[in-house]
């Protein structure tokens, strides 16, 4: 069936019709991973926007259930220029196709999404329309999608009640296995996140704005014990539970929305608690002191951001998906100080709150999808949580 | 951290000939390299005995010495020009081992020399087999099991224990060379015995074997400041088994996810990290099929063929990147050229697909076995890009310009469904053509899997292939299939073949229907930042990105595709200089190539690089939207000729010399006609299509005659018949492919084999020098050892030459380049053939004569004359060296190969020796080829009944050296009669010692064996010769290379060389 991706300037693209038979507008953005879609479908932050792969062949290695970073897929479409006709992995248990329609999501194949991706470059994030629907009145669409606009997403991909999981404190030879495991088989894969194992573990708050899996699994991996709480929870209930430290996550839309959640996080910063952000939850704590945010043109989504530690000088290479950033033009450095800066537009990738226990960092961490680099940060904030506590 | 004040003069070391597993994308490498480094102010001393490389230009590096690579050369070498720092890793193995020698020795050391990029702790980490184990025990990477032996019963004991079949790999040795997997103790012994002598120090890794997991590379580089990133990873489609340079690989990997991905990416940056290295390196993996076990499989910390590919699949330029890196400048200080605004800590992303498919040799030997093992045979490669796999793979299909367009191309329909099951089994060049044929059986998915091991992922997609073609032939051409077989990348020809319509339909068809191809960019970054470069590759169903551009004048200069014996880097040279001196003199320059080991195919050598097939159909697709003013086919070798008469039916005109008369020096009848005119003689002879009729003319002329066909290159399928019968062997092989030419049929001359490159305005000529081939006439000349200036020729020939060639460039009008190659006997001067366009030795004699003949040429080109430009037309004076170009073989790569010489060009690459006396010239050229004599001072000699006589000369000559002469029966016999002590020594099947038992011994220096004229049938002389080559003992097929190695060592080893520099010339 024929499908067509209409954007916000009138462009026209037709294609091949995939995933749910279903019409949505969404914001239009585009992702650099060649690999990782699965994770990339199911990454929370991409809630209210639907998601255009720049790696033209997509589904070769088709759907590894296990590897999906949370409950659901929560873009609204997904755009891609080929959809392979047969997925080939040994842990492969779906296609593309059979989770875009258990999800009711719809796409378009067979599109040109270079061409999208240098409109979206040239002319900004913008929003669209998937649709099966030859458009008819161009002007009626442009005008629907011109009044389109995310919302606070955040309230949709929390999760609903807090729950807590047990750290497993795997050990090998050199000390606990990290993010940068090696995998020795399936079992291995994905440790499982309920498994107890007796360990002094660190007892950790983790307020899921729209946390991947993989956050947690981080922790847990690390012996923490981690209690996951709904984005709306008041500071006074996470912090009456005396947690060790908190990790505030990552999480999808415009961070000035989550007004609520920014006024619970002054009290966390209040707190003294250790606390480590990544992504939306960096990008609140910044306005909760009193920073600032913009929407960048087309925002960083990929695997190949680099960013600089200008603590050490050093380089690593990220996973990213942001189209907000902190202004750091407008940082009062009594509060806080640029600690990564992205190599490439010079863009604040990180924060060191001043005489706090607190770092944030704009990227992903905790991977999956992308590059492995920085999972020594979880190391960080152990080891924040464990100066603390000795004080 | 900024640049190191101390790094002000840098020795770079090159790679040498080019041979099986080292090729030209070490000219790539270094090249970019010197550049990066002349960039940064830095003095570069350059040392490569390689004349034919773009690196060995004065342009490229301060002072250029194109001398043996030998340590003792490189010792005396710092002695003279006294460099800082020297820089190792650019010269592939070849290097790395020259800089492993000289700071293990002490040497660097005591001369204040700082070895730059990697350190030797480092490269003895990833190099040494146990060292390279223990360092990833260590770290907790995992390798196979296995263990380093020195002797073979090791081997066998340690097999016993872990079972067999094992891998076997040398250390120390380029391209797998003596690798091999061994099934059984029989396998095992000879694998292990041969490895055991190619290796540098004797060791051999014995190693379980993992043959059939996916083979996964990543290309990492790492700064001082411990600064990682990875450039790309690739697939191999072939599973671990096949040599990475044999294997079809694509970039990136097609069915790793993210978890496998990273995984992999995590340990190539913990190894590259703990192994210290400054700089590049390629890490190997293998992947189990079914689970997350891997193993690591190599690191290479140098600069490789794999960087090459990486640099070019991607757009990163890795070589400059790790000059940089050299120079103490990290990543994120080093801007990305091709977006202007991203960093080379910025990890590329693609948004296409690429292919990378082997050239392989068995078109050249015909005998040697067409397996593909751990031992590398390929000796070049082609890469192609498209955004889909199916399309990226017809692409390189085509480019490799074997005859082949599409999966129909080798015919196994014959096949049943079991003789499909037995071929599969076999590992070799055409398997993917037989898993397109099961395919089309109905052998289904899982089975071919089971059989090849490669990923259903890829089998599918050459099932979309295969379902395509019977689409096409069973169904009506409509619109919509025509875009999805373009989408696919199918030719129009191809199309024509399968729907019954003409080429002109289809493509009529197209073109009313706006099926057309559109050109993405290569950009690192899949779009995300505006590229400042334009380097495209073809897509079809997509939006055009490429800009139209309307200078003033614009020229199209077309490649020389892969690296194949007979036309090797030579033609690269002469593509690069000619878009330099194409863009100096004002033009906007466009390279079609498709080589990703070249210099041509480098993002910033031309104005537009667009990375394409050189057929017709590809070429027109750019012609379409560029509009050139003109194309230059000359400099491009065969590849481009051929594509002359298609470009002008486009319209663009040809620049240079004109097509008719390109083809009038080709077609034997125009061409006998302008001899005629221009009173030049040459040897008779007459045009022929079938064997019936070459019996004639042969008869006619009388045996031995020369047999070839018109417009190829290297001799291809040239050979001297000496009776009827060999006359129908030859024509057979040659009609294998139909021919659009005819064959020709010569008498054969035996003289003196001359040669001529020259430059020519259309009224006056250029001719830098003549040059002399040592071998007579029969061998072809580009496995001659050939000598500037011809030493033993007369004032009188030398002056007929100049006349001759001054008639034969103005008779065929020629503008531009002309190699002309003559046969001198006596007095007489007889031309054997013309070549109106750029040859081998064009990068050869504008070195060693300081003429730039490619850079004239092109000004010739444009329009100005040879007075113009400074020089007085006609054969320059002699210079004032002597320098001898060497041919080198890869035989020992290509089991079963047939070494000798004849017609037939057979060497993969040159070195050059050069110096002020013709002895020390010669004794450089055999030193660069890797003859270093005496040894053991013994040799065999074997020659047919006419060389008898000459060979009791040369018996003499070596008896008087103090040689040990061995010969087989009839020789021994003759060698005796006329005085000469020599021992009879038995054939192979006779009693022992034989002189296989001889061979392996390895207590000979040389084998001197002249086979059989024409095809040598004997069981015996084949297996004599390649077990010389396999047991590394050096193999002369000629008296006239016997006499001059002789000659050589007459004059005795030179300790003390007089190095030159070639840029003062």
């Amino acid at each position: 069936m024929k499908a067509f991706l209409i954007l916000e300037d009138g462009t026209v693209f037709e294609g091949t019709h995939i995933g749910a038979e279903k019409e949505i507008i969404s914001e239009i953005v585009f992702n650099t991973s060649m690999a990782g879609y699965l994770e990339v479908l199911t990454d929370p932050s991409y809630a209210g926007q639907a998601v255009c792969m720049t790696y033209p062949l997509i589904g070769n290695y088709g759907i590894c259930r296990e590897d999906m970073e949370s409950r659901k897929i929560w873009p609204d479409g997904f755009i891609v220029r080929e959809l392979s006709r047969i997925p080939s992995n040994f842990r492969c248990n779906a296609t593309i196709q059979d989770v875009l329609c258990e999800y009711d999501i719809p796409g378009i194949a067979g599109i040109d999404t270079r061409a999208l991706t240098k409109i979206l470059r040239e002319k900004g994030t913008m929003n669209g329309m998937i649709t099966t629907h030859e458009p008819t009145d161009l002007e009626l669409i442009k005008e629907k999608l011109r009044a389109y606009t995310v919302g606070n997403v955040v309230d949709i991909v929390t999760c609903e009640q807090k729950y807590s999981l047990k750290g497993s404190l795997e050990l090998s030879e050199n000390g606990p296995i990290s993010g940068s495991a090696k995998y020795t088989g399936e079992k291995e894969m994905r440790p499982s996140l309920v498994r107890v194992l007796n360990g002094a573990g660190k007892k950790v708050a983790l307020l899921d704005l729209g946390a991947k899996d993989n956050i947690a699994r981080n922790l847990v991996q690390r012996g923490c014990d981690v209690t996951v709480y709904p984005a709306r929870t008041p500071a006074e209930e996470i912090l009456a539970d005396q947690p060790d430290g908190i990790m505030l996550s990552n999480g999808p839309g415009d961070p000035k929305t989550c007004t609520e959640v920014i006024e619970n996080i002054k009290k966390l910063y209040d707190s003294n608690v250790p606390i480590f952000a990544i992504c939306l939850g960096h990008q609140l704590m910044a306005l909760a002191t009193g920073a600032d945010t913009y929407k960048m043109k087309y925002g960083h989504r990929g695997g190949n951001h680099p960013v600089k530690d200008l603590a050490t000088g050093r380089v690593y290479i990220s996973s990213q998906n942001h189209g907000y950033v902190v202004d750091m033009e407008r940082l009062d450095p009594s509060i806080a100080t640029p600690a990564f800066i992205n190599v490439n537009d010079g863009t604040c990738e990180g924060l060191a709150y001043t005489g706090k226990n607190i770092f944030t960092v704009q990227f992903h961490p905790e991977a999956c999808p992308g590059p492995q680099d920085s999972g020594y940060l979880f190391d960080r904030f152990i080891q924040m949580m464990e100066v603390e506590k000795d004080a | 951290m900024p640049k190191n004040p101390n790094v002000k003069k840098v020795l770079v070391i090159g790679s040498g000939p080019i041979v099986i597993g080292q090729a030209a994308e070490f000219d790539y490498a270094g090249t970019q390299a010197c550049r990066s480094l002349k960039e940064e102010g830095v003095e570069v001393v350059l040392v490569n005995s390689n004349p034919a490389t773009i690196m060995t230009d004065k342009n490229i590096a301060d002072r250029v010495y194109i001398e043996p690579l030998t340590v003792k050369v490189l010792e005396q070498l710092i002695e003279k020009e006294k460099p800082d720092s020297i820089l190792p890793t650019l010269g592939g193995q070849a290097g790395l081992n020259l800089g492993m020698e000289l700071e293990e020795s002490g040497f660097l050391k005591s001369h204040n020399v700082t070895l730059l990029g990697t350190t030797a702790a480092t490269i003895k980490k990833a190099e040494d087999r146990q060292e390279f184990k223990d360092t990833m025990e260590k770290i907790g990477e995992p390798c196979a099991a296995s263990l380093v032996v020195e002797n073979v019963e090791d081997g066998v004991a340690f097999t016993n224990t872990i079972g067999y079949p094992v891998v076997l790999r040398p250390a120390y040795t380029l391209g797998g060379s003596g690798g091999g997997i061994a099934h059984n103790q029989a396998e095992l012994e000879e694998i292990l015995e041969n490895g055991l002598r190619l290796s540098r120090v004797g060791q051999v890794l014995v190693e379980r074997c993992i043959a059939g997991w996916k083979e996964i590379e990543y290309e990492v580089m790492r700064d001082s400041a411990g600064n990682c990133i990875t450039v790309c990873n690739m697939e191999n489609i072939d599973p671990v088994g096949v040599h990475t340079g044999d294997s079809i690989v694509v970039a990136p990997s097609q069915t790793l996810g993210d978890k496998e991905y990273q995984m992999l990416r995590t340990a190539a940056l913990n190894i590259i990290d703990e192994l210290q290295i400054t700089g590049g390196c390629n890490v190997q993996f293998a992947l189990h099929p079914t689970s997350f076990e891997y193993c690591v499989i190599e690191v290479n910390p140098r600069v490789s063929r794999s960087s090459a590919l990486a640099s070019k699949a991607t757009g990163y330029p890795i070589a400059k990147v790790a000059a940089k890196i050299a120079l103490g400048y990290t990543l994120d200080e080093i801007k990305n050229a091709i977006t202007g605004k991203t960093y080379a800590s910025f990890e590329p992303t693609l948004d296409y697909c690429v292919v990378k498919m082997p050239r392989l040799p068995f078109d050249k030997f015909i005998t040697a076995k067409r397996t593909l093992t751990t031992q590398m045979k390929a000796t070049g490669e082609v890469m192609s890009i498209c955004n889909n796999f199916e399309g990226a793979l017809m692409k390189a299909l085509r480019s490799l310009e074997q005859h082949v367009d599409s999966l129909m191309s080798y015919d196994f329909s014959e096949y049943s469904v079991e003789d499909l099951k037995e071929r599969l089994k076999i590992v070799d060049d055409q398997r993917i053509f037989i898993i397109a044929e099961a395919i089309r059986k109905g052998i289904d998915y899982e089975t071919i899997h089971d059989i090849t091991k490669v990923d259903i992922w890829f089998i599918d997609k050459i099932a979309i292939l295969v379902e395509m073609e019977q689409q096409l032939k069973n169904s009506d051409l409509t619109v919509e299939l025509l875009k999805e077989a373009k989408r696919l990348e199918f030719p129009d020809n191809v199309i024509a073949k399968l729907t019954g319509k003409s080429e002109t339909e289809i493509r009529q068809m197209r073109y009313d229907n706006g099926i057309v191809a559109a050109f993405k960019m290569v950009d690192t970054c899949a779009a995300e930042f505006e590229a400042a470069t334009p380097y495209y590759y073809s897509v079809f169903g997509s939006e055009n990105e490429a800009v139209e551009t309307r200078p003033e004048k614009k020229v199209l200069v077309l490649g020389s595709g892969p690296i194949r014996i007979g036309q090797g880097v030579e033609f690269d040279y002469c593509s690069v200089h000619a878009t330099w001196a194409f863009s100096k003199a004002g033009y906007e320059t466009i390279i079609v190539n498709n080589n990703p080991e070249t210099v041509s195919t480098d993002f910033d050598i031309a104005d537009k690089l667009y990375f394409e097939p050189l057929t017709p159909e590809d070429v027109e697709n750019i012609v379409r939207l560029e509009k050139p003013d003109g194309a230059v086919v000359q400099f491009g070798g065969q590849t481009a000729i051929k594509l002359t008469e298609s470009l002008m039916k486009m319209g663009v005109p040809i620049l240079g010399t004109k097509a008719e008369d390109v083809d009038a020096a080709e077609d034997r009848e125009l061409f006998d006609k302008i001899l005629e005119e221009t009173g030049i003689p040459r040897a008779a002879g007459g045009t022929v299509y079938t064997a019936e009729e070459a019996k004639e003319v042969a008869n006619r002329l009388g045996y031995p005659v020369l047999v070839r066909p018109s417009y190829v290159l290297g001799g291809q399928g040239m050979q001297i018949a000496l009776n009827d019968a060999e006359i129908e062997e030859f024509m057979a092989v040659i009609n294998r492919y139909a021919q659009d030419h005819p064959i020709l049929v010569d008498k054969y001359l035996q003289g003196k084999e001359l040669e001529v490159d020259a430059v020519c305005d259309g009224t006056d000529i250029l001719i830098p020098g003549i040059m002399e081939h040592i071998e007579r006439t029969g061998v072809h000349s580009g496995d001659s050892i050939s000598v500037y200036p011809a030493p033993t020729i007369s004032d009188k020939v030398r002056e007929t030459i100049a006349e001759y060639s001054r008639r034969l460039a103005k008779a065929l009008h020629v503008i531009g380049l002309i190699n002309i190659q003559f046969i001198a006997m006596g007095d007489e001067v007889y031309v054997i053939e013309v070549n109106p366009r750029s040859s081998r030795t064009v990068p050869y004699i504008s070195k060693v004569t300081g003429i730039p003949i490619v850079d004239l040429a092109t000004e010739v080109i444009i329009g100005k004359k040879i007075r113009d430009l400074g020089y007085e037309p006609g054969l320059q004076p002699k210079a004032d060296y002597f320098a001898i170009k060497m041919p080198v073989f890869s035989f020992e790569k290509i089991r079963g190969a047939e070494i000798s010489l004849g017609p037939e060009m057979k060497s993969t690459g040159e070195c050059l020796g050069i110096a002020e006396s013709f002895d020390e010239a010669l004794y450089k050229a055999f030193l660069g080829a890797g003859i270093d004599l005496p040894k053991h001072k013994q040799l065999i000699i074997t020659v047919k009944d006419a060389d008898k006589g000459e060979a009791i000369e040369i018996g003499r000559r070596f008896e008087k050296l103090g040689y040990t002469i061995y010969a087989t029966r009839s020789t021994a016999k003759a060698l005796k009669d006329a005085g000469v002590a020599a021992r009879k020594v038995n054939k192979i099947q006779q009693e022992s010692p034989t002189v296989m038992d001889l061979l392996l011994g390895h207590r000979i220096d040389l084998v001197i064996d002249t086979p059989t004229q024409g095809r040598d049938k004997s069981r015996d002389g084949f297996l004599i010769r390649r077990t010389a080559i396999e047991t590394g003992v050096n193999c002369l097929t000629s008296l006239d290379t016997a006499n001059a190695l002789l000659t050589s060592l007459e004059n005795g080893k030179k300790d003390k060389l007089n190095l030159i520099d070639i840029a003062t010339i």
